[in-house]
């Protein structure tokens, strides 16, 4: 039989770019096989699923090379769950894709059925999608490419923005799924390790050249990329890393919340002892986001009580969701989930200037998380990696005592992961105080010199 | 109780237009009041009940006072005058027309507030594509584009906090909304590219060479025709009843 996918000399140039996102691929994949794709930031990994997906467009938005022969119907599940919810029900966006390949309506509705089963959402098909945890999402995204009948499904960093329990729930799913429909799976993922049980083929994508420097554009660096076959024990694993040191005895609190009352959850009563790295963990859904936006002054407490020492506080009477905003700038630093939320400029070096910080300090932070480089490119433009880096170093740039950051792991190659963690033991060194929510065990075993554990 | 539950939500577009098109035609206190009047009456029984009315209509009931206002001031003075000041004359054919003004913009405004509630967007398409014949692409698109405005609030909070987080938020009013706005504008194209990938992931750019199924049939019911017929039937009687009693005015002139 004919095998599923035939690639011989393919390549990708955006149209907007001057150098190929992919080139020189060869890649035959057969019915049934499940792959794993690793391979660094901008080596291409997202740019070949899509080429095989057929979701890269026509010749108005770029240049294809060599040639791609796809025998079959390919499902694609993508990296954020929120954007991939097409209809408000989730029966309806089960069905989405079938519709759309003329599947007749009473064939429909037992594909969707069996879909729903197969990726165990027991729900019933008027369920509302608003609902459903980020782990239910990419499942009913998996469903939605099941029920189309896909031979060759593709995840690309299906796991990225989930909780641990999401993880295993959409590992599980997908598992039971091409052992019941024997079809064929690439999976790219950072966090291999998920993985490899279920896999029988290990390939890893390399850049012909390293690095991205000298695109002004951001990501996407030149060179021609290769797939080279390896094997599970050569999947890249996180770098060992050392455990956090705890809190030394006598360390008073930056900052105490008594019975604190967020707009969300319970009262929470907690401490941030000066100069540590505390790490906030629990489910989705718990609260993190809103108890770290109240502790940072940016959500009013409804009750309870907030207190901040004065090395944080700084001469400043008023409660801290009060100070103004060039007040609060000055003492705590934020680092929001989805760094796009943040920025306001037009190139990286307006955004890291717009606060009014002192420039020597922008320019040190600039070197130190190796966005120098990038200094004129437009920060929507830049790869995941390099607008994390962007975000934590925006919210560097007045020097706060305190600085807040949420989930910055999400979605970050193990390279751009340890430069984080050590970053943040860099600032703790220097006496600033920091907490972090996360669902990452890494980042905890590293970072967790206090935990606070909500529920 | 909910006379309107399982109609086609093309019922309420058609009845929609059926209801309000033929007042347009009059500018009076009573065509457009027995309209009315039968709106804030059938409420109750289309799923809306009148506290939730209040609570949903009142701009409708602010805009009708805006419309009415300067209709007061500054309509025909005719009849009697009861002030005036610069270019305004408040005169019985200035209130008369200010409170016919008032009237229309509820009796046209109200009965989108109650045919629009509840209306399931993926109905909603399903029905504009089978039954008004729209094209496909466009239905599903417009469809997916109204699932995506209730992220916009959350992008919008996030945003207004980041700006405050980064020390910026006190700058102008004028200058920190116009960059919120814009702000805004580009999340807001960067979640439909991102969803247009996703329904592309999901077969939909085939669907402009070969068509689609729909999983759900969408066709009009008896129910939905008797919808229709009243709409209809109360919006000419109503202008019947403003001819009959002679208030009847074309477009507020005679």
């Amino acid at each position: 039989m004919a095998p599923l996918v035939e690639a011989r000399g393919l390549g990708w140039r955006h149209a907007s770019r001057i150098h190929p996102a992919l080139s020189g691929i060869d890649l035959t994949v057969r019915r049934g096989e499940r792959i794993l794709l690793t391979g660094d930031s901008g080596a291409g990994k997202s740019t070949l699923l899509a080429a095989l997906a057929g979701l890269l467009g026509d010749e108005e938005d770029g240049d294809q090379a060599g040639t791609l022969t796809v025998r079959g119907t390919v499902g694609m599940v993508l990296q954020d769950p929120d954007s991939q919810v097409i209809s408000s029900r989730i029966g309806d966006d089960v069905a989405f894709g079938c519709e759309n390949l003329r599947v007749p309506r009473d064939e429909i509705w037992p594909r969707v059925r069996r879909a729903l089963d197969l990726v165990g959402l027991d729900l019933p098909l008027d369920h509302p999608t608003r609902y459903l945890s980020g782990g239910q999402k990419q499942r009913l995204a998996l469903a939605g490419v099941i029920a189309m009948g896909a031979e060759l499904i593709l995840l690309d960093e299906p796991t990225a923005n989930l909780d641990p329990a999401g993880q295993t729930e959409i590992v599980e799913a997908v598992e039971a799924v091409v052992a019941e429909t024997g079809a064929a799976l690439i999976v790219v993922e950072h966090r291999p390790h998920l993985w490899r049980a279920m896999m029988d083929r290990f390939l890893r994508l390399e850049s012909g050249t390293t690095g991205t420097a000298g695109t002004a554009g951001g990501s996407g660096g030149g060179g021609s990329a290769r797939l080279v076959e390896t094997t599970a024990d050569d999947l890249p694993s996180l770098p060992v890393l050392p455990a956090a040191p705890g809190v030394p005895a006598g360390t008073r609190s930056l900052v105490e919340a008594r019975e604190l009352q967020t707009i969300w959850g319970p009262p929470r009563t907690l401490d941030l002892p000066a100069g540590c790295s505390t790490v906030l963990t629990g489910p989705n859904g718990a609260g993190k986001s809103t108890l770290a936006l109240t502790l940072a002054g940016l959500l009013p407490p409804e009750g309870g009580r907030l207190h901040y020492s004065e090395d944080l506080r700084q001469g400043l009477r008023k409660a801290p969701h009060a100070w103004t905003s060039r007040q609060l700038a000055d003492r705590i630093g934020y680092v929001f989930q989805d760094p796009e939320h943040q920025f306001v400029a037009r190139t990286v070096g307006e955004e890291m200037a717009v606060s009014g910080g002192d420039p020597d300090r922008i320019d040190e932070l600039m070197t130190r998380l190796r966005l120098a480089h990038l200094a004129e490119a437009n920060p929507f433009t830049l790869s995941g990696g390099e607008k994390r880096r962007l975000s934590v170093a925006t919210a560097l740039v007045n020097a706060p005592t305190l600085v807040v950051l949420d989930e910055p792991t999400f979605g970050q190659d193990p390279g751009t992961f340890t430069e984080l963690v050590g970053l943040v033991r860099q600032l703790t060194a220097d006496g600033v105080t920091v907490l972090s929510i996360t669902h990452d065990e890494a980042y905890r075993h590293a970072l967790g010199d206090h935990e606070v554990v909500i529920r | 109780m909910n006379l309107l539950r399982d109609i086609n939500p093309v019922t309420r577009i058609l009845g929609l237009i059926l209801l309000t098109t033929p007042l347009l035609l009059s500018v009076d206190v009573v065509s457009a009041g027995v309209a009315l009047a039968f709106t804030v009456l059938a409420a109750p029984f289309c799923g809306v009940s009148w506290g939730r009315l209040l609570r949903r209509g009142w701009p409708i009931l602010l805009a009708a006072l805006l419309a009415a206002i300067p209709m007061a001031l500054y309509g025909r003075p005719e009849g009697e005058t009861y002030a005036q000041f610069l270019f305004a004359h408040v005169t019985d054919n200035s209130l008369q027309l200010a409170a016919a003004i008032f009237v229309r913009v509820l009796a046209v405004g109200l009965p989108v507030i109650v045919l629009s509630a509840d209306v399931d967007p993926t109905d909603l398409g399903d029905g504009l594509a089978q039954v008004l014949r729209l094209p496909e692409r466009f239905v599903l698109g417009a469809v997916a584009a109204a699932r995506l405005v209730s992220l916009f609030r959350d992008d919008l909070d996030s945003m207004r906090r980041a700006r405050r987080a980064r020390g910026i938020a006190d700058q102008g009013r004028i200058r920190y909304f116009l960059t919120l706005a814009f702000g805004l504008l580009v999340l807001s194209l960067r979640r439909g590219a991102k969803l247009a990938t996703a329904m592309e992931a999901r077969g939909f750019n085939r669907v402009a060479e070969h068509g689609r199924t729909w999983a759900r049939e969408s066709t009009l019911s008896a129910r939905d025709w008797i919808v229709m017929a009243v709409c209809l039937v109360v919006s000419v009687a109503s202008i019947g009843i403003a001819v009959s009693v002679g208030s009847f005015r074309f477009l507020g002139v005679a």
